[in-house]
């Protein structure tokens, strides 16, 4: 016995340098891949790295891309996303990444250098005030000044970024602390003093919930992120906790694929784009049923014309997300999933003991709900010749739609919008998109991530023209890595979205939202070693896709489409749910929708 | 949302792991969602387990309140928070110096009211006082307001300090 322990004993003892105690300390934490970029101050990682084979690095060419790149790997497999980034100018270019990870809960450990201990704060090479800076940009943040803390610091930084609400975490690394050396200590056991995020809903507020869930005529089941921070488990107990109510579903832009949209149940997508009855059913119904959502004012509209008339339970990990924009009547803090299956067990109870849903009521309340569905918002104004880009996006889900193993990105815009609104995703994890922060320049790293961690997948960021240039750059990673990723360029010229609120809310002054002198991206893509394709006839679109997906190679479409064409429906900031606009093709459109021009009090919103 | 209910005043206690950037991130968590400070205290109390306790008095709508105390509850340094105001009756008391340069009538004045509000003169020259009082808030200010014809100089306070009454822990 104590022989055949004693060499671990004494390889676990022996000091080692601080950056191999990092390296171990990843691998420990089941770490494969790290999105990096180097300099001076984490060069002793990066040597420890060129000695190892354990963890894979991607060598991104813009920090800002690994950040994204780590989340669109995090995002599409449940797993922490680590970034390797230098001190100063790495560390700063890594903020915007951070924040949307804050904003959107997604995992992710970032390693920053830093300048030796003894220089900090003298405006030493490359010093920057990491720690300072990503405090509110960051879950949580490290700055390690003892190498005896340097394994705790590791193991803990993991335990924070992937338990509770999930969210970016900083470790900051002084430059000697990777040179210095102690002995590596394997992750605790021992519960961490402070942080104990609740994960277990309390069986009265399950019980209060389902109380009110049984007596409801006109339920919805509210449904978000949280779901799919949860794990596929909590996806397949909505789906049941749906089937057995018999509820309406409807989810978040973060949320969208938890529920199967080809699911009867499912309304689509809420909010500011969502879709007619979504907004309607939220608006009108009496018992809402929140599981992992956060009622974002792209959500909720004006505040207090918000589903006026309902009782609402709020379940969600993050107490202070409860009650924090609506009060809600029934906060339930805990995982989405464990919250889904006690309400399962509870309805079950419930039923068993002899209660009795309304039944009719129910039904009437789904005849109104189709009613609703059957104004067909997404309906938009086909044409022969010049390619509508929700045309494009229907063709491309149309020309998926048998693949079970598409992953889909976003950049943010217009397009992101119709991706929303036009893809249909029957699993979770399959969509990535920046929500929160709504940050151009995401999709295309996040793609890159997707297709890491998938490389057999179909992986598409849905992009606008604007969007992709800000960080077009990571075209060259994809190319360095081999990734089959394609970018769905929908090209309209203008920054879209930017576009529409200046027709709807200035006057039609479109102030620096079109650009001239845009590249070619065709040429763009085989500067860079991607395959270019072009669409800009409606009859080529078909066949720009099909040659998309049979490249395998990195494809870079440049689909020319509508410069004009606005994202329907919209609720305007600032409007009730009721207040919806609907597209030019809406008989009632203009007249009995949008409610005349946009209040002041809107306008100031963004 | 939030302007519907009363503005109430809170003292909220903070037991949190005596590490650098402790305050920095309870104050940015303040400044950032733009909650108030009025006062704001902190100091090791356990040298063995590196904890410090922040005393803070806000005010907010109830809304607000319930915000600032899930979100400081969020923070992963921070033990438990006591909303000392809820929980029930608790003490509170404040600690301030005050210089008053003055001659004459004025300075055996100062010193009159000083003896009424049990305030120790700390230091003194021909010249001037340092009192030293303790109290709530609101006796000090009382007290800073009796000074300020009497030669008010200089304050210095420390905040609010509170603990619940009675067996209660934190
Ligand atoms: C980094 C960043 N800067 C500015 C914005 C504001 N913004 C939102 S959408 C948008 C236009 C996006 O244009 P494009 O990528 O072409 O997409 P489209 O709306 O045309 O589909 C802008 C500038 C943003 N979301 N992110
Ligand atoms: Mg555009």
């Amino acid at each position: 016995m104590s022989t055949a322990s004693a060499p671990t004993q004494t390889q676990d003892t022996a000091p080692i340098t601080g950056a191999e105690i990092v390296l171990k300390a990843l691998v420990d934490q089941g770490v494969e891949v790290i999105f990096g970029y180097p300099g001076g101050a984490v060069l002793p990682i990066y040597d420890a790295l060129f000695q190892q084979n354990a963890l894979r690095h991607i060598l991104v060419r813009a920090e800002a891309g690994a950040v994204h790149a780590a989340e669109g790997y995090a995002r599409s497999t449940g797993k922490v996303g680590v970034v390797l980034v230098t001190s100063g100018p790495g560390a700063t270019n890594a903020v915007t990444g951070l924040v949307d990870a804050l904003m959107d809960s997604i995992p992710i450990v970032c390693l920053t250098g830093q300048v030796p201990t003894h220089l900090i704060g003298n405006d030493a090479f490359q010093e920057a005030d990491t720690t300072g800076i990503t405090r509110p940009a960051t879950k949580h943040n490290y700055l390690v000044k003892d190498i005896k803390n340097l394994s705790k610091v590791m193991h803990e930084a993991f335990h924070v970024a992937r338990s509770g609400r999930p969210g970016p975490v900083v470790v900051d690394l002084p430059k000697d602390i990777l040179m210095g050396k102690t002995a590596y200590t394997p992750a605790p056991e021992t519960k961490h003093p402070s942080y104990r995020p609740r994960t277990e809903p309390d069986p009265r507020a399950i019980a209060q919930a389902v109380d009110l869930m049984v007596k409801a005529k006109k339920p919805i089941l509210y449904t978000g992120g949280g779901i799919v921070n949860s794990g596929p488990e909590a996806s397949k107990a909505l789906i049941e906790l749906a089937h057995l109510t018999g509820f309406p579903v409807t989810s978040t832009l973060m949320g969208l694929g938890v529920m199967p949209a080809a699911d009867p149940l499912f309304l689509g997508m809420l909010g500011m784009h969502g879709t007619y009855e979504a907004n309607l059913t939220m608006h009108g119904c009496d018992v809402m049923v929140n599981i992992g959502a956060r009622f974002d004012d792209r959500v909720t509209g004006r505040l207090n014309a918000f589903s006026p008339n309902s009782r609402k339970i709020h379940a969600d990990i993050d107490p202070s997300s409860i009650n924090k924009n609506v009060r809600v009547d029934i906060p339930v803090v805990g995982d989405a999933g464990n919250v889904l299956r006690a309400m399962i067990a509870e309805w079950k109870k419930r039923v068993a003991e002899g209660a009795k849903p309304d039944k009719k009521a129910l039904a009437s309340w789904w005849e109104q709900i189709e009613t609703w569905r059957k104004r067909d918002c997404l309906a938009y104004r086909k044409s022969t010749d010049i390619i509508k880009p929700q045309y494009a996006l229907e063709r491309l889900q149309a020309i998926t739609a048998a693949r079970d193993d598409v992953f889909i990105t976003t950049e943010v815009g217009q397009h992101q919008m119709w991706a929303a609104q036009f893809m249909k995703f029957q699993k979770p994890n399959r969509w990535m998109t920046s929500g929160g922060l709504g940050t151009m320049g995401y999709g295309l790293p996040a793609a890159m991530g997707v297709q890491i961690a998938h490389p057999d997948a179909l992986v598409v960021d849905v992009a606008g023209e604007a969007s992709t240039l800000m960080n077009i750059q990571e075209l060259s990673t994809i190319v360095q890595y081999r990734l089959p990723v394609k970018v769905f360029i929908l090209n309209n010229q203008y920054m879209g979205m930017v576009r529409q609120w200046q027709e709807l809310l200035h006057g039609s002054r479109y102030s620096e939202s079109y650009m001239d002198s845009l590249p070619d991206f065709v040429k763009l893509a085989e500067a860079f070693g991607c395959v270019g394709l072009r669409a800009t006839k409606l009859g080529e679109v078909d066949a720009v896709i099909n040659e998309m997906i049979a490249v395998k190679r990195p494809v870079v479409v440049d689909m020319c489409v509508d410069q004009k064409e606005n994202c329907f429906p919209m609720i305007p900031s600032g409007a009730a749910h009721n207040e919806m606009i609907l597209g030019p093709t809406d008989k009632d459109a203009g007249s009995g929708s949008g409610k005349g021009p946009i209040s002041e009090e809107g306008m100031v919103l963004v | 949302m939030n302007q519907a209910s009363p503005i109430q005043r809170r003292t909220i206690a903070v037991l949190v792991d005596n590490e650098p950037g402790i305050l920095a991130r309870v104050v940015g968590l303040f400044s950032g969602r733009g909650y108030n400070i009025e006062s704001l205290t902190v100091a090791e109390t356990d040298a063995d387990k590196h904890l410090s306790r922040i005393t803070v008095v806000t005010s907010g709508s109830e809304m607000v309140i319930e915000q600032i105390k899930a979100q400081l509850d969020r923070l992963v340094p921070v033990h438990r928070v006591s909303d000392l105001t809820q929980e029930g009756p608790h003490v509170a008391r404040e600690l301030a110096l005050v210089k008053v340069i003055s001659k004459g009538n004025d300075r055996v004045e100062a010193l009159r009211i000083a003896d009424i509000f049990r305030a120790k003169a700390i230091d003194s020259t021909i010249g001037s006082f340092v009192f030293e009082i303790t109290g709530s808030g609101e006796k000090i200010n009382a007290f800073i307001e009796l000074m300020a014809p009497l030669g008010l100089a200089e304050v210095s306070r420390t905040g609010i300090v509170a603990i619940a009454r009675g067996e209660k822990r934190m």
